[in-house]
């Protein structure tokens, strides 16, 4: 099953509370503010998350999510 | 069924579960408390909820949760217990629920005492909380008008979505006369799915209700305000309520009087009458809406010469009865606190000083 | 192995007016959830307090009324008499419960009122701009304590977990957090046991729920999840106070 962990950048407050929580320092702080002026958090490092949701759980504003989506099977 | 001898205040009770409402909140204080011991037996007889309150503020808001949730309810106090309700009737008056409320009144102000007094006139008709509210306020002079207008005030409360306070007093509550429950006056409760906070279930509604009576935005709040007003005034039009006895003669002098005073001035305007002397009696029912223009046109006959203001307090309904009479007459207050009732000697006596145009 | 993750249904859309990093915001979502999954949305009302959780009803799908300041439980207590039927949570801070509605949440719990209470304890009155309440912390600086609160002339902070689980009336009472994922996932089993409870019409339930509050701590999140861990976590223990037989 493959997931897909999404930050919606217009709902975070930049708190960092996620950032300080993830197992595997994937989440960060961007340096472009969203329209409401805060700097939202982001996946720098992506490929290290293990959707555990522990970011997710901590969020205060439900600004995570992580999805199911269907395996992408190899081309060809 | 015929009439029974009941006390005042067991009337109160029984009035409101004949009415329709089986919900009663209330919290002990003399000289009312025989409501919450006559319906602590009576609620559970007829499966409605009785529960006596932790203080009488905590009873204010048990109101606004039960009328929220869009059920009937009602309470009874004295005076310094309403002080403590203020808060939440203004509250309840911002979140449009109809909930009743009888004030037993007592002798003030702070403790004061525990006798009639009619010294809540200004508490009840010109808003003892915060706020532009109104309450519609009705002012029995017998336990059997007590039944009734306790009865007639939950449909009235639907009617405007607004606190209605029936104004007794202690005479009224201790008393015994015979009393019946006319079942004209029993009413089914109004739909509330609109607005209470029922559960989406009880409605079958997908839309959630919001029962408040915060609006941060100006113009929002004032909307509101200009809504509450538009019923304030709706009353005004449509819920005067007055007696008048006496006034179809050339009376010199016009007593307006309410509640358990205006039996008292009754018998002295019979009395006078025996001995010659006509004198007229207004008896407002409702305080809020004041009945200003029976006032001034009763005011206003060519004999009458003065008007005065007679009841158990320093001086209240008086500044509304000036505000009627317009200056068109002399206006003049008499009366009597601590819970000594005025007899009707003292009142002709008082009515005959006038005429003798001491004044 | 992964989880999903996604906002619960009794959840608005709506983003909260709370500042960032406040835990409002987390035990809005505990609460939400749990009215999910106990699928009980279409009967349940909750009661706003008067605070920053005043609002908390633009963030509920559920009916709600609105509390006057400290009356909340009062008005379940009015909710839950006349529609025993109906599930009746209140929201309430630390001023509003502790401080002025002291008496009705007393009340309530000595009644054995069937409704759910979640108390948000963060230790300074937040709406108002930071002000003392009843559960800061000696020493701890507010508005209304700028030299730190001095239990000389204002006593100690409430516990009000323990002080209500001294009542005799079968109740379920805990204290929890949510200044952390471990603390969190306690949390809402708290939650959820104490709707059980309710629904089973079993007794009076209250959560109590150290939180944070960073901007009238003047901290950052991250620090006023430190702070609240080092000062607040030792004097407000965790753990089930009281579970009815």
């Amino acid at each position: 099953m493959a997931y897909h962990h999404q930050i919606d950048a217009e709902r975070c407050k930049g708190c960092g509370l996620c950032v300080a929580v993830c197992p595997k320092k994937v989440l960060e702080i961007a340096t472009a503010v969203n329209t409401r002026g805060y700097f939202p958090a982001y996946q720098a490092r992506p490929e290290d998350c293990v959707f555990c949701a522990i970011c997710a759980t901590m969020c205060p504003d439900v600004a995570i999510t992580i999805t199911e989506v269907e395996e992408i099977r190899a081309a060809g | 069924m015929g009439k029974i001898l009941m006390k005042g205040n067991e009337a109160i009770g029984e009035a409101a579960i004949r009415a329709g409402c089986l919900n009663y909140f209330a919290y002990p204080i003399t000289p009312q408390s025989e409501v919450a011991e006559y319906l602590a037996k009576r609620m559970p007889e007829v499966g409605g909820v009785f529960l006596q309150g932790e203080s009488e503020v905590a009873v204010g808001y048990m109101l606004f949760g039960a009328a929220g949730a869009g059920e009937r309810v009602f309470t009874t106090s004295s005076s310094p217990g309403i002080s403590l309700m203020s808060e939440a009737i203004s509250y309840i008056a911002a979140a449009q629920l109809p909930v009743v409320f009888v004030n037993i009144i007592r002798g003030g102000p702070g403790l004061g005492g525990i006798l009639p007094s009619q010294g809540d006139y200004f508490q009840a008709t010109k808003g003892g909380g915060h706020g532009d509210y109104r309450l519609l306020v009705l002012a029995p002079a017998s336990v059997q008008e007590t039944a009734e207008m306790v009865m007639m005030a939950f449909p009235l409360a639907e009617k405007y979505r607004n606190p209605v306070m029936i104004l007794g007093d202690g005479l009224i509550g201790q008393m015994m006369e015979p009393v019946e429950f006319p079942d004209h006056l029993r009413t089914a409760p109004s739909d509330k799915n609109a607005w209470a906070s029922n559960g989406m279930a009880t409605r079958g509604s997908r839309q959630r209700n919001l029962v408040k009576s915060l609006f941060l935005d100006p113009e929002a709040l004032n909307n509101q305000n200009l809504l509450l007003k538009s019923k304030y005034d709706r009353m005004r039009r449509e819920e005067v309520r007055y007696e008048t006895y006496n006034l179809d003669g050339d009376y010199r002098v016009l007593i307006v009087s309410y509640g358990t005073m205006s039996r008292v001035c009754r018998t002295a305007v019979d009395n006078l009458k025996a001995a010659g002397v006509e004198v007229g009696l207004l008896r407002p029912q409702t305080l809020f809406p004041f009945p200003l223009e029976a006032v001034r046109e009763a005011a206003g006959r060519p004999a009458c010469q003065a008007v005065i203001s007679i009841e158990m307090s320093m001086g209240q309904m008086v500044e509304d009865v000036e505000r009627a009479v317009c200056g068109i007459r002399p206006v003049h207050w008499y009366g009597k606190c601590g819970g000594d009732v005025p007899t009707p000697e003292e009142v002709m006596d008082v009515v005959r000083g006038l005429m003798a145009g001491g004044r | 192995m992964g989880k999903t993750f996604s906002k619960p249904r009794s959840l608005t859309d709506q983003p909260t007016h709370y500042c960032p990093g406040c835990t409002h915001g987390v035990i809005h979502r505990l609460v939400a959830e749990t009215i999910d999954e106990l699928d009980i949305m279409e009967r349940t009302v909750g009661i706003a307090p008067v605070g920053c959780a005043v609002l908390a009803y633009n963030y509920f799908n559920c009916d709600f009324q609105e509390a006057a300041h400290g009356r909340a439980p009062a008005m379940a207590t009015g909710i839950k008499r006349v529609r025993p039927d109906l599930v009746v949570f209140t929201y309430q801070g630390d001023g509003d419960l502790a401080s002025i509605g002291m008496g009705e949440i007393v009340h309530a719990a000595n009644r054995g009122e069937k409704f759910t209470v979640i108390f948000v304890n963060n230790a300074v009155y937040g709406m108002t701009g930071g002000q003392m309440a009843p559960t800061t912390m000696p020493g701890q600086r507010t508005t209304t304590s700028p030299r730190g609160r001095n239990v000389e002339e204002v006593g100690m902070p409430i516990k009000v977990a323990e002080l209500l689980a001294a009542l005799e009336t079968p109740a379920y009472i805990t204290r929890q957090t949510v200044i952390d994922p471990k603390g969190i996932r306690k949390a809402k089993k708290a939650i959820r046991k104490a709707f059980e409870y309710q629904l089973a019409g079993r007794c009076f339930s209250l959560v109590e729920v150290v939180s944070t509050c960073p901007t009238n701590w003047g901290m950052t999140p991250v620090e006023a999840v430190a702070w609240a861990r080092e000062t607040l976590l030792p004097y407000y223990q965790l753990g089930e106070f009281k579970v009815p037989e």
